[in-house]
């Protein structure tokens, strides 16, 4: 036998003698016991993230009226839409995004490692920090201290703050990760693994680094862009990995093309966040730099897509029997759709239109919205149960939810779609009067206003069910939502 | 052979944000850094760099781009919004402020364009009392209703029935240096960029 074999064949044994042990175990047992170790830590990373959406959804469309009606509240200095619109861009990015994320994926790393989560005393000292960073932050924008650039507004304290409150949350998913009793890493914990190393790193050198003029201006939008590639997408990117073959019962349609689609992910998204100052007082080469770096993430974008629709063909029927999927889907559909638009806009000739209007805020929300924020709604949908043990009392409730929010956001993007090429035209149109630009764009903004009213009337019922399912108030019931069973099924 | 793949894992993970960083960051930093800053470009006098501070609590930037696009790529040049923007034109600008919006226009030259200071007090005070259709928010804590104007006091210019009862309006110091601010920015100069060229090939 030669040393190669002889390591192979412990390696084997190993192999066998942890399938075993892990055998040993009740499977139903260790779900319930994983989801007991971090129940209570979820449940508030949750909850506290839901607050967040609250007052960022407020702020938004607070943000969203004054856009066509600028006097409305005119006279209060905290409300004016220099400082609205910050604070609901920082609230649901770290506070909505952020601590909705982190609950789902703490949850999905100690399920895929298969053992109950480590250290778990730090995710209360993480979720503390990480609120009081984003409120202290909030408060800064609110009362005239934002440091001025677009997603780094908070102050470095906050952003500080926010930093050690990520240590702690990333030290407990790592520990677990280590002590893993599974072989095989599935693709949701290579994104989530990835993204605890790459925040720290991005956050720290965004807030505390020190550049000058036009520099500042590239590592700023090296940052903004950033933070997607590193944190907003791989959650999303983690979570619909985790759930659309859950649901389904299905496996991931090809785990080379997962393998593809992430290390393309790594290479090319994170040279993307130049194309925000395409135009602009920048060397061409770094622009173009990231011209190339966002037509190349169609590499990605199309591995992921294939990925996820092919696993989700054949099976729409089951979109009907499980909220969890409906929204996870309707996600991934929109994940498709923002980074092919993305690469789209990053070209010269479609980015001379674009930029600086109203278009790139609705691909923005295409984005964390259309994208993240479903299948954020989506993995709640599921896991919440799980912590609370109590379902989801009232069904109903998460129909108006789906639709509200579906069609909400849609009418959002639309309107802005149509608006935002509109008003870049006639910006581009040197016979036009500037002033035509504006005014030709407030129909849409209305349309815009009234997707966020449609939105924000979702995220309340979502809010409301949520505290009762907390509290265990309603029918006690003992399947999900619309969950029928198969002979049902057919029968319906 | 797990650790292995593991540190293989972390350690491509690491390298790939790194290079992004080194690439679209850190050359540039090395590269820019160098830049002198043009003659004709003053930096900012105390009461501009107050004035650029409440631009940047007031989120101007939001609405408001300070960088000028070159001929053929938008219609910049045909609004004369001024000479392309180059980097060293930004030399004394921290935080930047760039903008990635134009809900209203470029102001990277406003100090050029609209030179006049009721103009700017009045539109800051009540942007439709000047501009008719405009959509910017009104800043009214920027100013002050008084009974009567104190000697060093700037008086608004506005109609008598916006005005209780014979009442006047005054710019506080930050509308002051507000209005400093709009109209210090100016980068009409040559561009400084062909300078930086010449350098380089020689």
């Amino acid at each position: 036998m030669t040393p190669e074999s002889k390591t192979k064949s412990n390696d084997a044994t190993e192999r066998a003698k942890a399938f075993h042990q892990s055998e040993l175990i009740d499977d139903t047992e260790l779900r319930v016991r994983i989801d007991e170790s971090l129940a209570s830590a979820v449940a508030i990373f949750f909850a506290t993230s839901l607050f967040w959406l609250f007052i960022g959804s407020i702020f938004g469309l607070i943000a969203s009226y004054k856009m066509h009606w600028p006097d409305w509240l005119g006279e209060y200095a905290v409300l004016t839409f220099g400082r609205i619109r910050p604070a609901h861009l920082n609230t649901v990015a770290y506070g909505w995004v952020s601590l909705a994320g982190a609950g789902a994926l703490l949850w999905m790393t100690s399920r895929l490692t298969r053992i109950p989560i480590k250290w778990g005393w730090m995710l209360f000292i993480s979720v503390i920090l990480w609120n009081v960073g984003v409120a202290y932050g909030t408060a800064a924008i609110i009362f005239g201290y934002s440091r001025g650039m677009e997603w780094l507004e908070f102050p470095r304290i906050a952003g500080a703050i926010i930093a050690v409150g990520f240590v702690f949350f990333a030290l407990p998913i790592l520990k677990t990760f280590i002590h893993r009793k599974v072989n095989h890493i599935y693709v949701s914990l290579w994104y989530i693994l990835a993204s605890v190393v790459w925040f720290p790193l991005l956050y720290l050198t965004a807030n505390f680094g020190h550049y000058q003029g036009v520099v500042e201006a590239g590592m700023n939008w090296w940052y903004g862009h950033n933070l997607l590639t590193v944190w907003v997408t791989p959650i999303g990117l983690a979570m619909a990995y985790y759930f659309l073959p859950k649901v389904i019962g299905r496996p991931i349609y090809s785990y080379y093309l997962s393998l593809l689609g992430f290390w393309s992910f790594a290479l090319f998204y994170n040279w993307n966040g130049i194309h925000h100052l395409i135009g602009g007082p920048l060397p061409t080469w770094l622009i173009t730099v990231s011209i190339v770096a966002s037509v190349m993430m169609v590499i990605p974008v199309l591995a992921v897509a294939v990925n996820h629709h092919m696993t989700t063909f054949k099976h729409f029927h089951v979109l009907k029997f499980s909220p969890t999927l409906r929204f996870t889907v309707f996600g991934a559909m929109a994940y498709t759709a923002v980074s092919l638009q993305g690469s789209a806009m990053a070209l010269r000739s479609i980015n001379e239109v674009t930029h600086f209007t109203h278009y790139t805020v609705g691909h923005a929300h295409l984005g964390v919205y259309a994208f993240s924020t479903m299948i954020l709604f989506g993995g709640i949908y599921y896991i919440m149960p799980r912590l609370a043990k109590w379902e989801w009392p009232y069904p109903g409730l998460v129909k108006w939810h789906f639709w509200l929010t579906a069609i909400g956001i849609i009418i959002y993007v639309v309107a802005l779609t149509i608006g935002g090429w509109y008003q870049g035209l006639d910006m581009n149109n040197p016979d036009k009067d500037f002033m035509e630009s504006v005014l030709n764009t407030i129909p849409y903004l209305y349309l815009r206003s009234l997707g966020g009213t449609l939105m924000v009337v979702g995220h309340l019922i979502f809010i409301y069910h949520f505290g009762l399912m907390i509290k265990r108030a309603g029918p006690q019931r003992f399947a999900p939502p619309w969950f029928k069973k198969p002979e049902e099924e057919s029968a319906v | 052979m797990m650790f292995i793949r593991s540190f293989v894992f972390f350690f491509g993970v690491l390298a790939t944000l790194l290079l992004g960083w080194a690439a679209l960051v850190g050359i540039p930093d090395i590269m820019i850094s160098e830049i002198e800053p043009p003659e004709e470009l003053e930096r900012y006098t105390a009461e501009e760099a107050f004035g650029r501070e409440i631009y940047i609590r007031e989120g101007c930037v939001y609405c408001h781009s300070q960088q000028v696009r070159p001929e053929g790529f938008g219609a910049d040049q045909e609004r004369f919004w001024g000479r392309p923007s180059v980097p060293a034109d930004y030399v004394y600008d921290r935080p930047h402020l760039l903008g990635t919006m134009r809900t209203g226009p470029d102001l990277l030259n406003i100090g050029v364009r609209q030179t006049s200071i009721s103009w700017h007090m009045e539109h800051l005070y009540d942007p439709r009392l000047v501009v008719e259709g405009s959509t910017m928010p009104p800043y009214p804590w920027l100013f002050e209703v008084k009974r009567t104007a104190g000697p060093d006091d700037y008086v608004l210019d506005i109609p008598e029935d916006r005005v209780p009862d014979g009442k006047v309006v005054v710019a506080t110091p930050e509308a002051e240096a507000l209005v400093e601010y709009l109209l210090s920015l100016d980068r009409s100069y040559d561009s400084p960029q062909r300078v930086v060229d010449n350098d380089e090939e020689e």
